[in-house]
């Protein structure tokens, strides 16, 4: 009766560090595994930027798109966005989804990430406030979006991604931005939305210098 | 079971504790760089994508 028991005990300390183990796992072995895809695809990404432009330019999914900045998040916070968003490009970083705007167009650039796992891109996205900068760097440009808005949305609400949110038959005029993440924090029972408007665009190098001078 | 497990290892203290954290190493990578892995997607728990579920009933991508 005895061994039963203190069997029983051993088995069940075991199975919590297990577990603990696994919370390690997902809170930051995951994110061991994006800062390696990250400084891989940023690498790729900038030797890309600086070559000679190509006129049939279009970005693979899986590689690097842009560069996104967000000033509120700290000097040093910024992502390669991914194209794509299946499971493995997401777990490399933000994503953005094919088909809906570019960087800079008219229409909606919706990018999409993790909130607490694989590196966590979007886990600070609740504390945005209407007018926070995200800039989002590309080839020749620095675009300037402007927060305009933050809904909490059912997972299946697609209508956020429309080039006019909500709107699925009318036309876009508007260069935005939506960023979405999941909500509550660990768990998968909402999104969250952030959406923003084009400010400004600014030729990058004029912007890194900006960024450098102040 | 710990005792159990001691009792059937070979050698004297010294190896037996060798032994013994050599075995543990091998099933904490076994777990972490494996089963982890595989058993991730599984209890997602950190979907950031807006999507209708699959008709088939497939785990959303995110």
């Amino acid at each position: 009766m005895r061994t039963v028991i203190r069997g029983m005990g051993e088995l069940c300390i075991t199975a919590g560090l297990i577990v603990m183990l696994f919370v390690t796992y997902e809170l930051w072995g995951t994110g061991r595994y994006t800062q390696g895809a990250q400084d891989r695809l940023g690498d790729e990404m900038l030797k890309n930027w600086r070559a000679p432009k190509v006129t049939t330019e279009r970005v693979k999914l899986g590689k690097g798109l842009a560069m996104i900045r967000i000033p509120r998040f700290g000097k040093d916070y910024h992502f390669v966005v991914i194209e794509g968003v299946s499971r493995s490009d997401l777990r490399k970083g933000p994503g953005h989804y094919p088909g809906t705007a570019l960087p800079g167009q008219i229409g909606n650039f919706v990018v999409s990430g993790h909130r607490t796992t694989y590196s966590a891109p979007f886990n600070r996205l609740g504390e945005l406030d209407r007018g926070d900068k995200i800039l989002i760097d590309t080839r020749d440009e620095q675009y300037v979006y402007k927060v305009t808005d933050r809904r909490i949305v059912k997972p299946s609400e697609t209508a956020v991604t429309l080039p006019v949110p909500f709107h699925a038959k009318r036309r876009p005029t508007e260069r935005m931005i939506t960023l979405t993440t999941c909500h509550p924090k660990y768990s998968a029972a909402k999104r969250m939305i952030i959406f923003g408007e084009l400010a400004e665009a600014l030729p990058r190098a004029a912007a890194a210098q900006q960024a450098a001078g102040k | 079971m710990y005792v159990w497990i001691w009792h059937r290892l070979p050698g004297t203290w010294q190896t037996k504790t060798a032994t013994a954290l050599g075995l543990f190493a091998a099933i904490a990578a076994i777990l972490w760089y494996v089963v982890f892995p595989w058993v991730e997607p599984k209890v997602q728990f950190d979907h950031g994508v807006v999507d209708r579920p699959a008709p088939s009933g497939s785990a959303t991508p995110g």
